[in-house]
């Protein structure tokens, strides 16, 4: 079971080296979804199956979908370069690695739960109980860290007028 | 065993968004270092809380991801704003300040 953990360590290791590599953000950004859901099986395989799904929701869901908005927003930049983005050719890579992923999935259902990690009682009564036990002052710090986020992401996300900017 | 690979692994991680930070000048490019890097840090915390089997490891998680989303949303409205000031998105063009 622990070859799982070795693959999947080669898998984010090189994803990751072509996230950085990568001239096109596109390319870049689907590097970087494979590196994710990579990392995502690895929190599976160390136990942590809360925070694996986490990854890939959050991560990999919302995360680079602002990313992939933003790069698609980047004025006549994006319009230019999209058919040279959205060629066959430039989903091999992620693709051939996202299978090699999907492998290790499909072993790890028909091989049953096996986790090469031993999971002890505490871990599995979830996180629940002691984040809003111990814990409760980093929540109510992450609340008055995500309002700021969301007003600074509203006002520096409009879009500046001409006027304005010329004053 | 596992779990001391896990933090060379993430250690590794670490080095290479430390090396796109450095290398990179678009600034797309160092967000994504950024993202790397704290994706290596919380891959520290759960090894961490799979070594000892507490579940704190997870709950540092929770609060890097949530210190991440936050920090993304900001810097994304940045880098919309100075692509719609500057035309660009190089990093040294942003030399206003005379840093």
């Amino acid at each position: 079971m622990e070859v799982l953990f070795y693959i999947a360590a080669a898998v984010t290791l090189l994803a990751t080296v072509r996230v950085i590599t990568h001239v096109h953000a596109v390319h870049a950004l689907l590097y970087l979804v494979v590196a994710l859901i990579a990392l995502a099986l690895i929190f599976y395989l160390l136990g942590a199956h809360f925070a694996a799904a986490l990854e890939i929701i959050i991560y990999g869901g919302a995360i680079m979908v602002l990313f992939i908005f933003v790069v698609m927003l980047l004025g006549p930049l994006a319009v230019q370069q999209e058919k040279s983005w959205l060629r066959p050719g430039t989903w091999v890579g992620p693709s051939m690695l996202a299978l090699v992923l999907l492998g290790e999935v499909g072993y790890l259902i028909v091989a049953g739960d096996h986790l090469p990690i031993e999971v002890t009682e505490t871990r599995r009564k979830g996180v629940s109980i002691v984040l809003y036990g111990p814990y409760i002052i980093g929540v109510e710090l992450a609340s008055m860290l995500l309002l700021p986020g969301l007003i600074g992401a509203y006002h520096l996300g409009r879009r500046v007028s001409k006027e304005s900017r010329s004053c | 065993m596992l779990t001391t690979h896990a933090l060379v692994l993430a250690i590794m991680l670490f080095c290479i968004g430390l090396v796109g930070l450095l290398s990179r000048r678009n600034i797309l490019y160092m967000l994504l270092s950024l993202e790397i890097m704290l994706n290596a840090a919380s891959l520290a915390f759960i090894a961490g809380g799979a070594r000892w089997g507490q579940v704190d490891g997870e709950i540092m998680f929770l609060f890097i991801l949530t210190l991440a989303a936050a920090e993304v949303s900001v810097a994304l409205g940045i880098v919309l704003q100075l692509s719609y000031r500057f035309q660009t998105l190089d990093a040294d063009a942003f030399s206003e300040m005379k840093g």
